[in-house]
C-alpha cells in the first residue's frame, strides 16, 4: 500500500478546516485511507540517523496516509484534497478538459527502433502552470510515488517533465546504441555517453535499480528535441537542459513505457492532478504522437466512460434500501458523476480520467457502499444451509496429533522450507535422490529446497532445546513436498507423521512402541495377513547400519524406523543417540 | 530427621538451658557445620510448637585464603624484607620470589628497603633498617582471634581492599521453647503404606505434616503446539458454522491458480520475484484446463463479463510458473472451480487453515511462511451485510465483539473490507482480517452463475 507524506497544515488550509488528529483519523477511515503515522522530518531523521543529524530539519507536521493501491489519483495532496472534498460535498468533481493549441501543437515522434526495447510513448503539456515550492515538491513526488506503484519501479511506464521554453519540438522518441547517446544528465555538470552513465549510476543508491531495465540491451531508448537537445533516456534519468524549476510556466511530459494502458493512466493522473494550477485550470494542452506504422494519436485521453448500472442491482449487493436518487448522490461523492435516467431504476455514472480503478459495475457497486459507510450497512447472515465436512486427511491428522500428544510426545511445528544441506547432506543422501523441489529465487539458503522429510526439522528443534532435560520426546505431522509428473504442477504433498526419541540410550523400543500404539489407533493389526502391518530390517543411509527397519502397512512401504546414525546426530550438532520413526498417513484415509 | 542425633541433642540442651540457645555457637560447641543444626531446627519447626526460632543475621571479618597466609607467614613485604641478606639481594633475583612483586613495591614505600641502580650486576636490592614490624600480619592474627573490633574501621577497610579480609552474614537461629516442648518427639510417619492399612497401625502413629506451598510433581506427558491448538479451535469454530474444509494439500501452485484465475494481473508486485518464491524445478505446471485458461486470458487482457479488463498482453509462460504458494485463497478458487463445474449450482461454506509462503528474511516480525485462514461463502443474492454478518458471528466466536469495517483494495475482491477490532489492551483499533467479495471477472470465467456472490475473508493464524 503506497504511503503519501503531506504536510498537516497545508492539507487543512486546502481542506478549509482543521481537524484534531482522531477526527481526521476517523475521516481517513470511513474514505478507505489510514493515517499511518504522525510525524515530522525532524523526527524521521533522528529516528534513522540520530538527534544530531535531525538538528535543524524541519519540524512542521507531516501526516502519513496510506493510500490503496489502486488509487492513483489519491497519491499526491491535490488530490487527496480533491477526494475528500467532493466525498464531503464541499466542491464538484472538477471536469478535465484537453485543449488544442492556438499555434502548433507540440509533437512527439516514435520510431521503429524502440519496438524492441520500449515501445510506447504518450505525452501532453500544462501551459500556464504556477508552481510554489510546496507545489513543486509535491508534482516531483507525485511523479515518484507513481514511479513505484503503478510504473512498477519504471519498468513499465517512467515519466519524465520537462520545461518546454528550453526545448523546440518536434520531438523524437528514438533508441539508440549507448555509445552514441551523449548527454549532461539531470543536475551534472558534464556531458557522459549512456555507457558511462550506466557506469556511474551504479553505485547511485536511487537510480542504481532502475538500470537493469535496459543494462545489456543492444539499443538505449532516448528522447530529442528538434535540435538534438536530450530529454531524458527514459528509464534512468532525464536531460539536465530541460530541467523544470520552481519558474518553470510550460511543463512537457512525456510518458514511455511497455504498457500502453499504463502509460496513458500515469499521464492522465499528472495532467488531471496538476492541471489545476494552470492559468485556465483543470484543462490541459494536447499534444500529438506518431507511431512508426504512421498513424498519429492525440494525448491526455482524459476519457470520460459511461457505465449503467441498475439501483436495485447496487442496494442487493450492498444490502441496503436506497432509492435511485440517493444512490446517485452517494456515487457522486465518490468522484462519479451520477444521475438517474430511463425507467427511473438506472444510473447513469460517469467514470473520470482519475479513477482508471473502476473497470466493472461491482467498482461502482463498491463506490456506493463507500459513501454509505460500511458501519452503516445493516448486518445479516445468509441463509444459506450447509452440512460441514472435514478434509478426511486434517480429520486423520488431527485424531492422531491428540493420541500422540496422550502418548507422552510433543508437538513440534517446524518450516517447510529448508537447505538443501538439511534434506541430504546432513541425511547421507544425495540431493537428486531426494526427488525434492527447488526454489529458484530464495534470498538465503535456509529456503532452497521444499522439505521432503520431516525428520530434519524435528532435529534442528531438538538441537533447539538441548537444555531440556532428556529424554527428549517430539513429533510432527505435517506435509512434505516431491516431484511428482502425474499432478497438473508437477509436484505433490505427502502428510508424514514423524517422531524422534532423544536420550541417553537410542530408545528404539520407545519408537517402535509408538508405531505399535498407532497401528493400534488406525485400527491395523500386526502381522502380514489382511491388512496387517509388520516392520522388516532395511538399511537408510541416516540409520545405524543393523539398526532400522521398513515399516510395511496394507501391502505397502509406508516409512522407516531406527537408530540414528551417529553422523546424522553429529551433523545435527547433537550428543546422544536418538531414534526416529517417520511414515506417510495417506494409506489409512 | 526429625529424630536425627542433631535434633535430639539440641532439644535436650534447650531444656537445660536458660531462656534459648544460639545456632551457631551450639554448633561450635557440637563441633558440627552449622548447616546441619539449621536443619534439625528447621525439622524440628515443622513438627509444630515444639520449638521457636527467631532468625538472625550477624556480621563477622573473615580472612580470605590469601588473609591465612599472611596471618601464618607474615606480610609479602615482610617475607621480602627478611629475604634479603646484609650484602643485599639483585632485583631480578628478588622478584622471582613469590611475594617478590607484591612485596617489594610495598617495602619500598614503606621505606623498609632500597634499589642501588649502579650496582655492577644489575639494579640490587639492600635492607635500610634492621627490623621491621609486620603491622598487617598482627592485624590479620587479631582477627582470626576474633577480635576484630579491636581494628579501626579504616585498618579494616585497607585490609578488605588487598582482598585479606571479608565481611560475612551469618545466618542463625535464636531457638526456644515452644509451646509444647518437649525432649522426647517420637518418629513421624512420612506417608501411609499398604502395612499401615493392613495392621491398622496407622491409628497410633503421627504423620509428619504436608508442607502444601509446595509445588506437585508435573505430569509426564506430551503436549500439543499452541499455535496448533489455535488451528483446532478456529477449525471447530468453522465446522460449527456449517462450513466444509477444502483441500489444501498443496503447497506447490500455478501461477495461474494462484494469481491469474484469481483475476491479479500479470504485472502486479505480488508476482515480483522479490515478494513470492518460484520454482527453479519443477519450474512450470504440466497442465491448466486450457478453456478455463482462455476465458482468463481473455478477461485480462481485453475485457468480458461486464469489465474493462487490464488491457495488457497476457502471456502463458507467466500463468505456468510454478511457485509456492502465497495464499490458500489458490485453493478456494480450485474449490470454486469444481464448485462452477457442478450443474445445477449448490451454495457452499468452505474454509481452510493451512500454510502460506511469502519470499521474506527471517526477522522478528516477518516469517517466510505462516498459515492463513479462510473462509468463503458462495450462494445466490450474498450481500456485503452478508459478509459483516458472518464476519461478526465468526469473531465472536473467538471472543472479538467490537469490530468495524474499513473501505480496502484487494486485486481480487470488490468490495473489500479491512476487519478491525478494539484492543482493550493497546487501546487503538488494530486490523484482524480482510475481506471482501470476488470480482466477477474471478468467478464468471469460471463458470459460475451471474448471480452468484462469494463473499470471502482471510487473517492469518500467526497473528
Amino acid at each position: 500500500m503506497p504511503t503519501v507524506s503531506v504536510k498537516r497544515d497545508l492539507l487543512f488550509r486546502a481542506l478549509g478546516r482543521t481537524y484534531t488528529d482522531e477526527e481526521f483519523d476517523e475521516l481517513c477511515f470511513e474514505f478507505g485511507l489510514e493515517l499511518d503515522e504522525i510525524t515530522s522530518e525532524k523526527e524521521i531523521i533522528s529516528k534513522e540517523q540520530g538527534n544530531e543529524k535531525a538538528e535543524g530539519a524541519s519540524d512542521v507536521v507531516l501526516y502519513k496516509i496510506d493510500v490503496p493501491a489502486n488509487r492513483y489519483d489519491l497519491l499526491c495532496l491535490e488530490g487527496l484534497v480533491r477526494g475528500l472534498q467532493v466525498f464531503k460535498e464541499r466542491i464538484k468533481a472538477p471536469v478535465y478538459k484537453r485543449v488544442t493549441p492556438n499555434g502548433e501543437i507540440q509533437k512527439l515522434i516514435i520510431t521503429e527502433e524502440t519496438a524492441r526495447i520500449r515501445p510506447y510513448a504518450v505525452a501532453a503539456v500544462l501551459r500556464n502552470i504556477k508552481f510554489t515550492k510546496d507545489r513543486y515538491d509535491s508534482f516531483i513526488e507525485l511523479q515518484e510515488k507513481l514511479h513505484q506503484n503503478i510504473c512498477r519501479k519504471r519498468a513499465l511506464v517512467a515519466i519524465g517533465t520537462h520545461d518546454l521554453d528550453t526545448l523546440s519540438g518536434p520531438f523524437t522518441y528514438t533508441a539508440k546504441r549507448p555509445s552514441d547517446i551523449k548527454f549532461k544528465p539531470l543536475n551534472k555538470t558534464k556531458e557522459y555517453t549512456a555507457c558511462e552513465l550506466m557506469n556511474i549510476y551504479k553505485t547511485d543508491n536511487q537510480l542504481k535499480h532502475y538500470l537493469h531495465i535496459i543494462e545489456n540491451k543492444p539499443l538505449f531508448p532516448v528522447i530529442y528535441d528538434s535540435n538534438g537537445v536530450v530529454l531524458s533516456m527514459p528509464p534512468i534519468i532525464n536531460g539536465n537542459h530541460s530541467k523544470i524549476t520552481v519558474n518553470t510556466r510550460n511543463v512537457f511530459i512525456e510518458c514511455t513505457g511497455t504498457d500502453f494502458t499504463k502509460a496513458k493512466i500515469v499521464l492522465d493522473v499528472i495532467v488531471t492532478m496538476f492541471s489545476e494550477y494552470c492559468e485556465n485550470p483543470f484543462t490541459v494542452e494536447a499534444a500529438e504522437v506518431v507511431f512508426p506504422n504512421g498513424k498519429s494519436y492525440t494525448f491526455p485521453e482524459l476519457a470520460y466512460r459511461k457505465e449503467i448500472v441498475r439501483a436495485d442491482l447496487i442496494n442487493k449487493k450492498v444490502g441496503i434500501r436506497e432509492t435511485p436518487e440517493n444512490i446517485a448522490k452517494l456515487l457522486t461523492r465518490m468522484h462519479l458523476k451520477s444521475e438517474v435516467i430511463g425507467d427511473g431504476n438506472q444510473i447513469e455514472i460517469e467514470i473520470p480520467p482519475t479513477r482508471a480503478d473502476v473497470i466493472h459495475a461491482c467498482d461502482i457497486v463498491e463506490d456506493a457502499a463507500i459513501a454509505y459507510g460500511y458501519n452503516n450497512i445493516q448486518m445479516a447472515l445468509p441463509k444459506t444451509y450447509t452440512i460441514a465436512n472435514q478434509f478426511p486427511l486434517n480429520k486423520l491428522t488431527e485424531l492422531l496429533r491428540y493420541d500422540m500428544a496422550a502418548a507422552g510426545f510433543t508437538e513440534a511445528l517446524t518450516f517447510a522450507l529448508c537447505s538443501q544441506e538439511d534434506i541430504a547432506d546432513k541425511l547421507g543422501l544425495d540431493i537428486s535422490a531426494t526427488k525434492a523441489v527447488h526454489i529458484s529465487n530464495p534470498k538465503t539458503a535456509e529456503f532452497q529446497v521444499a522439505r521432503t522429510t520431516l525428520l530434519p526439522g524435528l532435529l534442528k528443534t531438538i538441537a533447539a532445546n538441548r537444555k531440556m532435560p532428556l529424554p527428549l520426546k517430539l513429533f510432527e505431522i505435517s506435509d512434505i513436498v516431491v516431484k511428482d509428473s502425474s499432478r497438473d504442477v508437477g509436484a505433490r504433498n505427502y502428510r508424514h507423521l514423524c517422531a524422534v526419541y532423544y536420550n541417553k540410550n537410542p530408545g528404539f523400543e520407545i519408537i517402535h512402541g509408538l508405531l505399535d500404539r498407532i497401528m493400534q489407533l488406525l485400527n491395523v493389526p500386526p502381522g502380514e495377513k489382511k491388512g496387517g502391518y509388520v516392520i522388516k530390517a532395511s538399511e537408510g543411509a541416516a540409520f545405524f547400519p543393523g539398526r532400522c527397519a521398513e515399516i510395511l502397512a496394507r501391502g505397502q512401504s509406508i516409512g522407516k524406523l531406527g537408530v540414528l546414525h551417529p553422523d546424522v546426530i553429529t551433523k545435527f550438532e547433537l550428543t546422544m543417540p536418538c531414534s526416529s520413526l517417520e511414515i506417510n498417513i495417506e494409506p489409512f484415509l | 530427621m526429625a529424630d536425627g542425633p542433631v535434633a535430639e541433642v539440641l532439644l535436650r540442651q534447650l531444656a537445660a538451658a536458660d531462656g534459648g540457645l544460639d545456632s551457631a555457637e551450639l554448633a561450635a560447641k557440637l563441633g558440627v557445620e552449622h548447616q546441619a543444626v539449621v536443619g534439625a531446627v528447621k525439622s524440628l519447626q515443622a513438627l509444630g510448637e515444639i520449638i521457636e526460632a527467631e532468625l538472625r543475621s550477624t556480621k563477622r571479618w573473615e580472612l580470605t585464603a590469601e588473609g591465612e597466609e599472611i596471618a601464618r607467614e607474615g606480610s609479602h613485604e615482610a617475607r621480602v624484607f627478611r629475604s634479603i641478606p646484609p650484602e643485599g639481594l639483585a632485583q631480578s633475583e628478588l622478584m622471582r620470589l613469590p611475594s617478590g612483586k607484591v612485596g617489594f613495591s610495598k617495602a619500598m614505600s614503606n621505606k623498609w628497603i632500597r634499589v642501588d641502580k649502579s650496582a655492577a650486576d644489575g639494579p640490587r636490592v639492600f635492607r635500610v633498617v634492621d627490623s621491621v614490624e609486620d603491622e598487617v600480619q598482627r592485624r590479620l592474627q587479631l582477627v582470626q582471634g576474633g577480635q576484630a573490633e579491636k581494628l579501626g574501621e579504616k585498618e579494616r577497610s585497607e585490609l578488605r581492599k588487598r582482598k585479606l579480609l571479608t565481611e560475612v552474614t551469618l545466618k542463625t537461629y535464636w531457638v526456644s521453647k515452644g509451646s509444647a516442648f518437649s525432649t522426647s518427639i517420637s518418629k513421624q510417619e512420612t506417608e501411609l503404606s499398604p502395612e499401615m492399612i493392613s495392621s491398622g497401625s496407622w491409628r497410633d502413629r503421627p504423620f509428619k505434616p504436608y508442607n502444601f506451598l509446595a509445588h506437585g510433581v508435573l505430569p509426564d506427558s506430551g503436549h500439543l503446539h499452541p499455535l496448533l491448538k489455535v488451528r483446532s479451535e478456529l477449525r471447530q469454530i468453522f465446522l460449527e458454522m456449517g462450513f466444509t474444509e477444502m483441500p489444501t494439500d498443496n503447497f506447490i501452485e500455478s501461477s495461474f491458480w494462484n494469481f491469474d484465475a484469481l483475476f491479479q494481473p500479470q504485472q502486479h508486485p505480488a508476482r515480483d520475484q522479490h515478494d513470492t518464491f518460484f520454482l527453479r524445478d519443477p519450474a512450470e505446471a504440466l497442465q491448466l484446463p486450457m478453456d478455463y485458461v482462455h476465458r482468463v486470458k481473455r478477461t485480462h487482457s481485453q475485457g468480458g463479463y461486464g469489465s474493462q479488463g487490464y488491457k495488457y498482453n497476457w502471456k502463458l509462460e507467466e500463468a505456468r510458473k510454478n511457485l509456492l504458494r502465497t495464499h490458500t485463497t489458490s485453493a478456494s478458487a480450485r474449490a470454486l472451480y469444481r464448485l462452477a463445474q457442478k450443474k445445477p449450482f449448490t451454495p457452499a461454506k468452505y474454509f481452510s487453515i493451512d500454510r502460506v509462503f511469502r519470499n521474506e528474511t527471517l526477522d522478528a516480525t516477518h516469517l517466510a511462511e505462516f498459515h492463513q485462514i479462510e473462509g468463503v461463502v458462495a450462494d445466490h443474492g450474498l450481500t456485503l451485510g452478508h459478509l459483516m454478518g458472518v464476519l461478526r458471528e465468526f469473531f465472536t466466536k473467538l471472543g472479538i465483539t467490537q469490530l468495524r469495517f474499513k473501505p480496502a483494495y484487494n486485486p481480487y475482491t470488490e468490495p473489500s473490507m479491512e476487519v478491525f477490532s478494539y484492543h482493550q489492551g493497546l487501546r487503538k483499533w488494530v486490523e484482524v482480517g480482510n475481506s471482501g467479495i470476488f470480482r466477477p471477472e474471478m468467478l464468471l470465467p469460471m463458470g459460475l452463475p451471474e448471480n452468484v456472490s462469494v463473499i470471502a475473508w482471510g487473517l492469518s493464524l500467526e497473528r
